[in-house]
């Protein structure tokens, strides 16, 4: 029950590009297109549930037994961008296909803040393994949902006329700010599960 | 390039929030208030001078091929000193920035810069440009957050963490809550963009 409070959560309710502004760079950087969109969504989703594990086992048994705590920023950037890269060195060999689909997301991810924002909310949240990667993925399904609406929305627009001053990045984010209204819709639902699954 | 030319530069024409349009999570993130906007500011400006001198003072010794991770090691050792001098002397405003000051070491601005100029301009003028770019963000977001408060809370300049009252501008009933919450900050910097563009047009 924990686990769906969990998901639904963060997919919903603390979006983590419409609520809590982590990845907007890729989110208004390559949303004008749902094809596009939805390769970033899948690369994010990918590297973000990798990162996460494998932070939280860095923390838990290297940062933590020894009182490093305070190298946590510096370890954590310095493993994503290693994991990043490693993943594009083993998907090239492993999986072609694959590499195609993500291949030039693969770079921008490592500058991407919801990867190295979630690494650090798992352990700022004290959850367990299993919590973390449960939190990772839906915070990135979370993100794949926010990049292919906003594409999508974006196609859509993208021939209407509008007043100069407003074209381009202006208008992306209004449409933003309305998709985030939308989203407001499902505060509150987090309280209502919680108490139908008798949890606090 | 004389350095009040770089320093005006980073404010007005390369404004890193209106003009070039980087590092925008913090900018959404953390406006909700124009004093949380200023503290991110500053934040990122201690942050950005720091990083363009020393990778301007360091940039001979780097190898080209592990430029950007050397950086990125440089930043984030600056963010890890933020972090405990910030913890230490204003745990308020560290708390209500929460997450947004570790990952300073992830915005595009820092990082920029450093490849952009600290890695090929001298050391005095990499503070100025660390300076201007600075001082242009920590306006942007000023104004950012300046414009959300009011128009959401009807108050400027109020921070509960420093105990500044602020200066009330119209009655509570007037605020329009959504301009602080999660809407409010993308509607409200799209239309302020679309103002600076204009005025930049004219």
């Amino acid at each position: 029950m924990e686990y769906i409070l969990i998901f639904i959560t963060a997919i919903f309710i603390n979006n983590v590009v419409l609520s809590q502004f982590l990845g907007i760079c890729p989110f208004l950087g390559v949303s004008k297109k749902i094809s596009t969109a939805s390769g970033m969504g899948m690369a994010v989703t990918f590297v973000l549930t990798l990162a996460t594990i494998v932070t939280y086992l860095i923390q838990k048994f290297v940062l933590d037994p020894n009182n490093l705590e305070y190298l946590q920023t510096i370890a954590f950037i310095l493993v994503i961008a290693a994991l990043v890269q490693m993943v594009e060195i083993i998907l090239k060999k492993v999986s072609p296909s694959l590499y195609q689909a993500l291949g030039v997301f693969l770079p921008l991810i490592t500058t991407n803040c919801c990867i190295l924002g979630v690494a650090i909310l798992v352990i700022q949240k004290d959850y367990n393994l299993l919590q973390g990667v449960v939190y990772a993925i839906s915070t990135a399904l979370g993100f794949y949902l926010a990049m292919v609406l906003f594409a999508g929305l974006r196609e859509q627009m993208a021939m209407n006329k509008v007043p100069k001053a407003v074209e381009g990045m202006p208008l992306a984010l209004i449409t933003a700010g309305l998709l985030s209204m939308a989203f407001m819709g499902f505060s509150g639902v987090d309280g209502g599960l919680k108490l139908l699954f008798g949890l606090d | 390039m004389s350095n009040f030319k770089i320093l005006m530069n980073g404010i007005v024409k390369e404004n890193p929030t209106f003009v070039l349009l980087l590092g925008m999570c913090p900018t959404l993130g953390t406006t909700s208030s124009a004093i949380n906007g200023l503290s991110m500011g500053i934040a990122t400006m201690f942050v950005l001078i720091l990083s363009n001198l020393i990778i301007s003072l360091i940039k001979n010794l780097i190898p080209d091929m592990v430029r950007i991770p050397s950086y990125i090691v440089v930043i984030a050792s600056l963010v890890t000193i933020l972090q405990m001098l910030m913890q230490a002397y204003v745990p308020g405003i560290y708390a209500t920035l929460g997450l947004f000051i570790p990952l300073i070491v992830v915005n595009c601005i820092i990082l920029g810069r450093a490849e952009a100029f600290a890695a090929k301009n001298n050391p005095i003028a990499s503070i100025f440009d660390g300076i201007g770019i600075g001082l242009g963000f920590t306006m942007a977001l000023t104004l950012l957050g300046a414009v959300r408060e009011l128009l959401g809370t009807g108050v400027l300049f109020k921070s509960d963490d420093f105990g500044i009252a602020g200066i009330t501008l119209q009655g509570e009933d007037y605020g329009m809550l959504m301009f602080v919450l999660a809407p409010g900050a993308f509607i409200a910097l799209g239309y302020l963009i679309a103002v600076v563009n204009k005025l930049r047009k004219a």
